[in-house]
């Protein structure tokens, strides 16, 4: 048992891409219709009808292979994958064998120092290779009726595009499986191809994973994991499958070539597999669709639309905004983030001020209530709005930060918030006189305290003025004005 | 007869093809296909090298429609002919028990 | 007026003109119907009251002067592989028994815009699948023209329709040969056009790479108006872009142009569809190959008979007749079968119990739910090309079935392309015989295969031909005779068809 195993791991990861209608009719691809209201015939596969290629899904195709250097595929082609099941309204799954839009490319990822990947380069950097990247369509939704024992099935998202990027076996841990999947997500965000959100499903990550001993030329057999919706649950998953495999060979069994589903729950997997499923799906090309041939001109114009990705993001806001290296690194770290920074900035704030507001009170609501930086709400006009409140000493920070809590969840406008609950500061000084004057008469002992040289008395009498104020007041104001009258 | 059908043939076409044959038809199906086959096969006297394989008889490429929403709500339209539905989706047998 | 005996055209003419209107029309074809519906069964499902409201509207419309077509008002029979919306489309099959579409095919929609008045749905083999019309699940349609014998098929229920008066005009759709063998067996002209000139979309799907839509009708004229009207009117841009330079329009508006609510990829809204400006009583001049394979064994004496009297009549015409080798005839039955099948097996997957049409009702587990619902459902013909289909695109056996078939597929198209440097036309037979005897064809499968063989190449290689009557066997059942134009060259075939129609006329006198 002393052996020493190597994993390896290839992923094929399904984005789900983010176009406005389906990826062969006119149906929307909104979230949360009823059951069937995003359906016509051709998502239904209903006799007769025939599919027709948005072209918006070739785009961000291009897009996303362009973005991780792939070959593009020149002329390109669909093919039919047969296979019998509920989910899939045609019983063959339009997809790409023969010739996907993209091949051989790579991302690089940050691995710590000492992990020595086979193409291991310079600094910390590990490739990890693309085999292809194919477009094709998603499948509608099984939901289990546990009263009449039945299936359900609900075709609103059978055709809704999506790409599959499918690695090289070129990972060997979990920590780089989920940094990959990072690094992937970041690029097609930036691209605005995809939300990527794992929990809802617009990112699905497959893993194949085998074990040998170092040094081996060969790959050992390889099982595919399915089912796994989280960063978590993928790393539970690799360990569970890496453990169960040694285990098999180390008691003189063999790994079986098949693929199994992952369940979360019980941290442990199942076969997905019955006579029925013969595994052959008899590709062919689609002869309903015609070929996409992709030219210079279509190349340069999706080349041209590509966004700044995220290290040249990165040198200009050192250069532009002047935020510390962390910041930065947090801020670009999310596409949703750095859009809200930008935006925010361009409206007039500050840079410092508009990365504290997200460092600190984003960041620990986000933490707080388990959120991405995708599920932000508040707008940036808004967040120019609160920060301009807070700079011109309109309302204090305390109450800035309650605000900006109410901001974080229902995007209120601070402004009219502010006003409407009449938070704004007592900027009348002889106002603020008037109750710093009762405050001292009231509170003899502090001011001889003070008076007797016990600095600290007054954070007392600052602290009584403001709450004769309501909060409405500036304690910085308060402190001067309680010193030059006693 | 060149190409002689085997029962696990016969059976694995049932599987990819979703049909079940009774032992007559099973039989019959062996003769029809290992026939059907056999006249295939006359392709194998012809020498295709260097022809491509041709999908379409002629050569139209790039046919795409804008990403534009055009369906509505086709709930009712699309669930009209359901051999069996419960209330907005299709019912099927239970798909998890084999 | 006795409106039976006009053709599609000409009752037009005189719907417009006042002299008769869609309703008379409506009820004589009915009348019709009446009397020989029994006997020969040319349809699945018609709707009298339906039929004649419908005929009530169109008449309404065109004395509203909203419909001036040339075939506005006048009845037409439908193939029941083409969906109606809230017509029953069975594919005469038990599968879509109770199937009812919610909509209408592109094509029927182009021409009940025009005003053509919908009767029925027709008799077929069952999802096309046949060159008899015995394989329906709801009994065989007979020849009009002798009720012991079949129509042919896969469009039998609309050729005899046309061929008994049952309707003016009708749809059929060509896989293999299905407008153009019924039309030749019936004495009527079908016409199968280039692939992609009528869009497919809500056609049920046999062989996509190979089905197209096309008329059947009395006279070469009513089909290049069918024709005209199934084609649509192409919008000015955008067809996606021809790879090929033989393409119509090629180089004319957006480059990566995109049409308004495409629901075909392979239509290609051609623009010079004025089909009925090509009917001209004259060939000379015109250059005609009869290919030598065409005359092989197997051919009826009486069938080779009267083509070749046929190809005498163009020579004597002024047209330039000659014989040559077209080459690799007989590989073209084989690679059809081929990939018809293949494709079949993946266009007939969607029949699973689950959305529409049959389900077995006793079955619990999914699999089991699947298989006695296919099986149950289809009959034996379609079950055994969806087999045949499985197996060559099953692992281990794509390459050398499918994929060989592709490439002879490739070799054919090449032996037209030389053929039709030469030639304008090609000449020959639509069937080596007349119509086979009900129930001769369905035990041999095979040999029932080998009767399609001067059909199938033509869908192959995409072209357009159309079958017109050119005589009679010692029975009286009708011969037809094939023209084959190259792709997009629909106007010489028209001419030339025509004009052997009315050459015929002033002959018979």
């Amino acid at each position: 048992m002393a052996k020493d195993y190597e994993t390896v791991i290839g992923l094929e990861v399904h984005v789900e891409l983010a176009t406005k209608t389906k990826i062969f009719c006119g149906c929307s691809t909104a979230f949360g219709g009823k059951p069937n209201s995003h359906t016509c015939p051709v998502c239904t596969g209903m006799p007769g009808s025939l599919p027709v290629l948005n072209r918006k899904v070739l785009e961000h195709a291009v897009a996303v292979g362009l973005a991780t250097n792939c070959q593009i595929t020149r002329y390109c082609k669909f093919d039919r994958k047969n296979y019998f099941y509920p989910d899939n309204p045609q019983n063959y799954q339009i997809s790409q064998l023969y010739l996907p839009i993209c091949r051989d490319g790579y991302v690089e990822i940050d691995v710590e120092e000492g992990s020595e990947g086979e193409k291991a380069s310079t600094h910390g950097k590990k490739r990890i290779g693309i085999h292809e990247i194919h477009m094709e369509e998603d499948a509608g939704k099984l939901i289990h009726d546990e009263w009449e024992d039945c299936t359900l099935v609900d075709y609103n998202r059978s055709g809704v595009p999506l790409i599959e990027i499918v690695s090289e076996p070129d990972m060997r841990s979990a920590e780089e499986v989920i940094s990959y999947l990072e690094k992937l997500r970041l690029i097609i965000q930036y691209l605005g191809a995809s939300d990527c959100k794992l929990q809802e499903g617009s990112m699905r990550a497959d893993v194949n994973l085998s074990v040998r001993e170092p040094g081996s030329a060969h790959y050992g057999t390889r099982t595919e994991m399915k089912n796994l919706n989280s960063f978590h649950a993928i790393a539970r998953a690799i360990e569970g499958e890496r453990n169960r495999q040694i285990d098999l060979l180390e008691s003189g069994k063999a790994v079986v070539q098949e693929t199994r589903r992952w369940d979360d729950l019980k941290g442990t997997s199942y076969v997905m597999r019955s006579k029925e499923d013969a595994q052959d799906y008899r590709y062919f090309p689609d002869p309903d669709l015609v070929p996409v041939s992709i030219d210079d001109a279509f190349l340069e114009e999706i080349r041209a639309r590509q966004p700044e990705f995220r290290t040249e993001k990165m040198d200009r806001y050192k250069s532009e905004y002047g935020i510390p290296d962390y910041d930065i690194e947090i801020i670009t770290g999310s596409k949703s983030m750095a859009d809200i920074f930008e935006a925010t900035v361009a409206l007039g704030a500050q840079p410092k001020k508009v990365s504290n507001w997200l460092m600190v009170e984003t960041l620990r609501l986000l933490k707080e209530r388990e959120l991405d930086p995708e599920d932000i709400r508040f707008s940036p006009e808004h967040l120019a709005k609160l920060i301009a409140l807070a700079e011109s000493k309109a309302v204090n920070s305390t109450v800035a930060k309650e605000v900006f809590e109410l901001m974080f969840e229902q995007d209120i406008d601070p402004e009219a918030y502010v006003e409407e609950k009449g938070l704004k500061m007592v900027s009348d000084t002889d106002a603020l006189r008037r109750v710093v004057e009762e405050v001292i008469a009231a509170n003899p002992k502090s001011v001889q305290d003070y008076r007797g040289g016990k600095d600290r008395a007054i954070g007392f009498l600052v602290g009584q003025t403001m709450k004769a104020m309501k909060g409405k007041a500036d304690p910085v104001t308060v402190d001067a004005l309680l010193r030059e009258l006693l | 007869m060149a190409n002689i059908i085997s029962d696990e043939t016969i059976e694995y076409v049932g599987i990819l093809a979703k049909l079940s044959l009774s032992e007559e038809e099973r039989e019959q199906a062996k003769k029809d296909m290992g026939r059907m086959l056999d006249y295939i096969d006359k392709l194998n006297e012809l020498d295709t090298t260097g022809a491509e394989p041709m999908s379409h008889a002629f050569a139209v490429e790039n046919v795409f429609r804008e990403d534009e929403v055009t369906g509505g709500d086709g709930r009712e339209e699309m669930l009209r002919n359901a051999p069996a539905r419960k209330g907005d989706m299709f019912a099927v047998p239970n798909v998890m028990s084999h | 007026m006795e409106l039976l005996t006009l053709s599609a055209v000409e009752l037009g003419a005189a719907i417009q003109a006042g002299k008769a209107t869609a309703i008379e029309a409506m009820e004589a074809v009915l009348r019709r119907i009446e009397e020989k519906e029994d006997a020969l069964h040319c349809y699945i499902t018609i709707d009298k009251e339906k039929a004649l409201e419908r005929a009530v509207e169109a008449q309404r419309r065109i004395q509203a002067g909203e419909l001036a077509g040339p075939l506005a008002g006048v009845p037409m029979a439908v193939k029941d592989n083409l969906c109606t919306a809230g017509m029953p489309t069975t594919c005469a099959s038990r599968m879509l028994g109770n199937f009812v579409p919610t909509y209408t095919a592109e094509a029927l929609r182009n021409l009940e815009r025009a005003g053509a008045v919908v009767i029925g749905k027709t008799n077929m083999d069952e999802f096309a699948m046949g060159s008899t019309t015995e394989t329906s699940a709801y009994g065989a349609t007979r020849n009009p023209g002798n009720t012991e014998h079949v129509p042919g098929g896969s469009s039998g229920g609309s050729a005899a329709a046309v061929a008994a008066g049952e309707c003016f005009f009708a749809l059929g759709s060509d896989t293999g040969g299905s407008i153009r063998q019924p039309a030749s067996h019936c004495g009527v002209v079908g016409m199968k056009p280039t692939y992609g000139t009528v869009s497919r979309f809500g056609l049920v799907a046999y062989g996509s790479s190979l089905d197209q839509i096309g008329p059947l009708g009395r006279t070469v004229e009513d089909c290049a108006a069918a024709l005209e009207i199934l084609a649509g009117a192409g919008p000015r841009a955008g067809q996606g872009e021809a790879a090929s330079g033989d393409m119509p329009g090629e180089g004319e508006g957006s480059p990566e142009g995109i049409v308004p609510d495409r629901r075909d990829s392979t239509y290609l809204y051609r623009k010079d569809t004025d089909f009925t400006s090509a009917l001209k009583k004259d060939v000379a001049g015109m250059r005609i190959g009869i290919p030598r394979d065409y005359f092989g064994p197997g051919l009826s004496e009486e069938v080779r008979h009267s083509v070749m009297a046929a190809a005498e009549l163009f020579r004597g015409k002024g047209a330039l007749v000659e014989e040559f080798d077209l080459s690799l005839v007989e590989y073209a039955i084989p690679a059809y079968y081929t990939i018809a099948a293949a494709e079949a097996s993946s266009n007939l997957e969607r029949f699973d119990g689950i959305k529409y049409g049959y389900r077995a009702n006793d079955a619990q587990e999914l699999h089991r739910m699947y298989k006695q619902t296919r099986s149950e459902g289809f009959g034996p013909e379609v079950k055994r090309r969806i087999m045949l289909g499985s197996f060559v695109l099953s692992s281990g056996y794509y390459d050398a079935y499918y994929l060989k078939a592709l490439r002879v597929k490739a070799m054919i198209k090449k032996a037209f392309d030389r053929a039709y440097a030469r030639y304008d036309c090609i000449l020959g037979p639509v069937a080596p015989t007349t119509a086979p005897r009900l129930g001769q064809s369905l035990d041999d499968p095979l040999k029932m295969y080998l009767g399609d063989i001067y059909t199938i190449s033509v869908n192959l290689a995409g072209l357009p031909a159309i079958s017109v009557p050119c005589g009679e066997d010692g029975n009286g059942l009708p011969i037809g005779l094939q023209l084959i134009g190259d792709c997009f060259q629909e106007e010489k075939i028209l001419r030339a068809a025509y004009s052997y129609e009315q050459f015929r006329k002033d002959g018979q006198g």
